[in-house]
């Protein structure tokens, strides 16, 4: 066992974790942060997607103790008590899920996107999703939902 | 996961005497290949040890003639870097067109290239540009490095330290991709140095490899479009579920051409 430190969603956790411990476990199974899917366990879905110092990353893909000392944010970190994040949002209004068990991880890399592209164009949004699969809704509504949401953090709060 | 201890080191030296004290040691860079193979147990290493952070291994130098880049740079960083776009345009291509982009957060271009996958595109840069590799140990030539499918000429306990690169304006990377994997199912970079062309391939399935027939054809005067999969030998490619070895060495052909049509 190791004893890491790392702030999730703002607040700091100080924990001992096994070394072989996947970040995606620490989080669902330690933290009860289970908004991070485990959907391929091939590194391939991105439903586990969360961000670390900043950048999306998948969380089945690392380990815990590789993550002693970072920032993370999980889509439970995202909502401003019941005002959801604009990516959330623009998730719901333009239907971008259906059973949602990619949504976590594509809001997570959708606001990735939109830091990276700001305003990107349908065309931008579909070739940076390439990593986060669903097998639901034939991606357009999701695309659509990543364009407004993009487009709604770029404006003046 | 299997049981497996994991190692932090602070400096260069740390991980080299981890990885010599402990024959099961494996070294670890960005881990976007390592860690679904370790979770599959296709590798069971019983120590890993973290090279991602070690300042020995960090950063993009403009240096005489060229770029170099340390080997835990990651791929989204070579892809954004200004010294790489002002340099080696082409380059700065390859890497924004790896994996995705969550693959290009972590993953590192001395990791790639230590791992030597068949199917990677580093590997393609490197041989085309007539890079040189910098380890822990010495500097090798692209072409020494690179010895086969997986393979590499790194000695147990040696490990990448950085890549140089030569500046190239005239050169271009073209990846087939395979839509599942983002993999290239063949992928072909192509560059007109001082020397003369070079053309390197991957993803035929033997490992990354030099197509000199073509490059002597263009060195000749020969024209571009007179490339052919003719002049190409069948036996650099394998097939598998994806596509044939007589598919592959067809499309690397037309990449090839396409790739050399962007410098004319």
């Amino acid at each position: 066992m190791t004893g890491i430190t790392l702030t999730v969603n703002g607040r700091e956790h100080v924990v001992e974790v096994e070394d072989r411990t996947l970040l995606v476990h620490l989080l669902r199974d330690e933290l009860r942060l289970t908004g991070a899917h485990v959907g391929c366990d091939t590194s391939q879905c991105g439903a586990c997607t969360v961000h670390v110092d900043g950048k999306a990353v998948k969380s089945c893909t690392m380990l815990a103790v590789q993550a002693d000392g970072a920032e993370i944010l999980t889509i439970e970190g995202l909502a401003n008590g019941r005002e959801l994040h604009p990516m959330q949002a623009a998730f719901r209004e333009h239907h971008g899920l259906q059973c949602g068990f990619c949504t976590p991880g594509m809001i997570m890399m959708a606001i990735d996107i939109a830091r990276r592209h700001p305003n990107p164009d349908a065309a931008t949004v579909r070739a940076e999703l390439e990593g986060n699969l669903c097998r639901c809704t034939g991606y357009h509504n999701i695309v659509k939902a990543v364009v407004a949401g993009a487009e709604r953090m770029g404006e003046p709060a | 996961m299997y049981e497996l201890a994991y190692s932090r080191p602070e400096s260069l030296t740390e991980a080299l005497a981890l990885l010599a004290e402990d024959e099961g040691a494996q070294a670890l860079s960005g881990g976007q290949t390592l860690m679904p193979v370790l979770r599959a147990r296709l590798a069971m290493p019983s120590r890993l040890v973290d090279l991602q952070r070690l300042p020995e291994l960090a950063g993009i130098r403009l240096v005489e003639g060229g770029i170099e880049i340390g080997a835990a740079t990651t791929h989204a960083e070579v892809a954004a870097s200004a010294h790489v776009r002002a340099v080696l345009p082409a380059l700065a291509d390859l890497a924004g067109g790896i994996g995705d982009p969550a693959i290009r957060h972590r993953g590192t271009i001395g990791g790639s290239i230590a791992n030597n996958d068949p199917a990677a595109c580093y590997p393609s840069a490197l041989l085309a540009l007539g890079a040189t590799v910098t380890t822990s140990r010495r500097t090798l030539a692209a072409e020494e490095f690179f010895t086969g499918m997986f393979s590499t000429a790194l000695e147990p306990g040696e490990i990448v330290t950085a890549v140089r690169f030569p500046a190239c304006q005239r050169a271009a990377y073209i990846k087939f991709r395979n839509p599942a994997s983002r993999f290239a199912l063949v992928g072909a970079f192509v560059a007109q140095l001082p020397s003369g062309y070079r053309i390197a391939i991957t993803g035929g399935g033997h490992g990354v490899f030099r197509w000199r027939e073509a490059e002597q054809h263009l060195d000749g005067g020969g024209a571009m479009a007179a490339i052919t999969e003719d002049m190409l030998d069948l036996g650099h490619f394998t097939g598998d579920l994806h596509g044939s070895a007589e598919y592959r060495h067809h499309i690397a052909a037309v990449i090839v051409r396409r790739a050399l049509s962007t410098l004319a």
